[in-house]
């Protein structure tokens, strides 16, 4: 496989779009990598004829792109009003506990992810969440700790 | 993208089109489709489609399995049904992996529709046992226009689109219509922007027509960031093909050189979809230069955005196309001067862009006649919360709030009595259950001092706790400023601290006096409606549940409990 570079490179510049701005590359390298490393931030500019401080402009207003390579894998609960009214609180709590952490962000062994997500956009399938990018609705508090808890066990999820 | 020579005339394209979809229907294949729209894919629907291919080799079995998008009935999902050749659609509920294999071994081998699991069936002809699914509440009170074709065609297939009337308007603005007369013809449907602000199409449209500059963009909005709406990235899911009509269309009518499509980065059903829909016109040559043989020239990508609320914002928007941080620009100049790329532009909504082949084909006046006074044509509706039946409806406008609350999404299950409805998204605020006897109407809506906005309509039973739900939306509002305006940006951190403060049962004197002085900084200090209206859920809350607030404020009691439970939300805002 490539190094980092090679990669990074490779996917900002053969974009398929015919539109290539500073968004669409990191978009690009989030896409490869699942997140964004300073050597991306340095390709970017230098593809876009920016300085660093412009990229990281743009990547920093972004919640989705994250700096640090990410973990194993993501779990995301939706906390839109839809799936509030529908029990988002308890699904957040539940995962939590499954995972033992307090607060989304990532555990400690690199194994898990759990980040609130503003509307995942099933709202009619309230309240959802979703794992290594797939959506499950109408979860149940007691069905989100279980899904949790074999997602631990499961093995790395590949690619973004 | 390249750009292929035109070599095939309409017409040819049609019968092409055509021949394929009467063997899809008629050939000596039963044909299985599956809801895969977000809300088909939350349900488990990717699952369903596995199970079904194993069960067709299981059995021996050949037939078509097609993904489509939302038929609207997403309680429903995963929806599965069978059309054997030249019989109606057969449709089965809440579908599972394990019911796949009675579903193919009954009805695709045996020929016989399984009566006691089936929701109901779609087609000409009764099929015994069976409701028509057409008298379903979710249908029945329906005019499906711009979802004329979503649960019904492969998205990933422009025949199928342009086999059920798709292309023919294209076709007939490029060879017996001006520009005028298309402009008229939109100006004369009434049609009102369905992304909020439900100004005229035509109008707008005609501020871009207006200019002669070579280059001029046409952009279409599907960021829809809106929690509790989903009928933009539903209509891309389910028909992607009569958007990307509508905007060739627009560019037409306002001699637009380049489009977008914008959608928000990691929806990959709507995404994928759009890309799909667009590479397929451009090997028809129904995009690109000199479309359908004609001197019309028009290209079209979709351009993708991060996660950011505000980036639906119209000139936040033209900011994240051309890469930057999504925030509001000053107006003047307005888009239609200066736009994306220092560019004249055009904004519209993804359901506004989908009427439009329709309007073309059958007249303005046609869709004039349908809906309510200056409200013409339907209301696309997004139904989740506490209601019986959550979907994607369209629906004419004139019903009442309240026929769609109860007749068509059946009221509020488990015989709990509906507390409040939320409209229009976070920004549009609160309408108490005595108070939704109003008509679908922008103008009805904005002088109840509600939103009829992209047409999310969320609804709340009486278990919900109406001060939980505004920290929960002020929350919402806090995390996607995007901290351009200091009214809103901190507006919103310090509502969200007094909202908490209230929840928490330790207000303090003068913390709704406190409320109402921010909001009206942010309404008088912020340039776009984000803090502009961002004031909007803590009023409409107040306007109707001060007695809850009161009884969290004085008697420092939730009556229903949901203040005491825990709650979180992101730490994590924008720098």
């Amino acid at each position: 496989m490539d190094g980092l570079k090679e990669r990074i490179s490779r996917v900002v510049r053969n974009q398929p779009q015919p539109t290539v701005t500073i968004l669409s590359s990191l978009l690009a390298v989030e896409d490869e990598l699942s997140y964004i490393p300073k050597e991306a931030v340095e390709e970017v500019a230098s593809l876009m004829k920016a300085t660093i401080n412009d990229v990281w402009a743009v990547a920093s207003f972004y919640p989705n792109f994250r700096f640090e390579p990410p973990c194993e894998h993501q779990i995301e609960i939706c906390w839109g009003p839809s799936c509030h009214i529908k029990g988002a609180m308890g699904l957040i709590e539940n995962v939590l506990d499954g995972v033992g952490m307090p607060d989304e962000g990532d555990t400690e062994d690199g194994k898990l992810t759990v980040r609130y997500n503003t509307c995942l956009g099933a709202c009619s399938q309230a309240p959802v969440m979703s794992i290594d990018h797939h959506l499950i609705g109408r979860v149940s508090p007691e069905q989100a700790k279980a899904l949790t808890i074999d997602t631990l066990d499961s093995p790395a999820h590949l690619g973004g | 993208m390249s750009t292929s020579p035109i070599t095939t005339t309409f017409p040819s394209i049609q019968i092409d089109a055509q021949n394929q979809w009467s063997e899809l229907n008629t050939g000596q294949r039963a044909w299985i489709r599956v809801g895969t729209a977000l809300c088909g894919k939350a349900a488990g629907g990717d699952s369903v489609i596995a199970a079904i291919k194993e069960s067709l080799v299981k059995h021996d079995l050949e037939a078509q399995v097609s993904e489509v998008g939302c038929l609207g009935l997403c309680f429903a999902e995963p929806l599965v049904d069978v059309k054997l050749p030249g019989k109606p659609r057969v449709f089965y509920g809440n579908v599972t992996p394990e019911d796949v294999d009675a579903i193919i071994e009954g009805h695709v081998k045996s020929g016989e529709p399984l009566t006691e699991i089936a929701l109901g069936y779609l087609g000409d002809d009764l099929v015994e046992g069976i409701d028509n699914l057409d008298d379903h509440p979710m249908r029945s009170m329906g005019q499906r226009i711009a979802l004329r074709n979503a649960g019904v065609i492969d998205p990933f297939d422009i025949n199928q689109y342009i086999a059920n009337g798709g292309y023919a308007a294209l076709n007939k603005v490029l060879t017996e219509m001006t520009h005028q007369e298309v402009l008229d013809e939109v100006t004369g449907s009434g049609l009102r922007g369905r992304g909020g602000a439900a100004f005229s199409t035509g109008t707008k449209w005609g501020f871009l027509a207006g200019s002669d500059a070579p280059v001029k963009y046409i952009l279409c909005n599907c960021e829809e960031g809106d929690p509790g709406a989903f009928n933009d990235k539903g209509i891309l899911e389910s028909d992607p093909s009569t958007v990307v009509e509508g905007i060739i269309i627009a560019a037409y009518a306002t001699g637009a050189s380049n489009g977008y499509i914008f959608i928000r980065h990691g929806h990959d059903g709507p995404i994928d979809r759009a890309r799909s829909a667009i590479s397929q016109a451009y090997e028809l040559g129904l995009l690109g230069d000199n479309i359908l043989g004609t001197e019309f020239s028009f290209h079209l990508e979709v351009a993708l955005t991060g996660d950011s609320y505000v980036s639906g914002e119209e000139t936040a928007l033209m900011e994240a196309i051309e890469g930057s941080r999504a925030m509001p620009r000053f107006r003047p100049p307005f888009p239609a001067q200066v736009g994306v790329f220092g560019k004249p532009t055009n904004i519209n909504n993804v359901k506004t862009m989908a009427y439009v082949p329709e309007i073309v084909s059958k007249g303005g006046e046609w869709f004039a006649g349908i809906g309510h006074d200056r409200s013409t044509g339907t209301a696309i509706l997004c139904l989740s919360g506490s209601l019986k039946y959550t979907g994607m409806v369209e629906v004419p406008m004139g019903l009442t709030l309240r026929q769609v609350i109860y007749d068509i999404a059946g009221g509020v299950p488990d015989d709990k009595a509906l507390k409040f409805v939320q409209t229009g998204g976070p920004l549009g605020g609160v309408l108490g259950a005595d108070n939704i006897d109003l008509v679908l109407d922008f103008e009805v809506f904005r002088e109840a001092g509600a939103i009829l906005g992209s047409g999310g309509i969320i609804a709340a039973d009486e278990d919900v706790c109406i001060v939980d739900l505004t920290r929960a939306l002020i929350a919402f509002c806090q995390y996607e400023s995007c901290g351009k305006c200091f009214p809103c940006r901190m507006g919103m951190s310090h509502l969200l601290e007094v909202l908490e403060r209230i929840c928490s049962l330790e207000s303090e004197l003068g913390d709704l006096e406190l409320m109402r002085n921010i909001g009206g900084n942010m309404q008088a200090g912020s340039l776009c409606g984000h803090g502009q209206l961002g004031f909007n859920p803590v009023s409409s809350a107040i306007k109707y549940f001060g007695d809850e607030f009161d009884s969290h404020m004085i008697d420092h009691v939730c009556s229903t409990g949901r203040c005491l439970l825990p709650k979180f939300s992101p730490k994590l805002t924008r720098r």
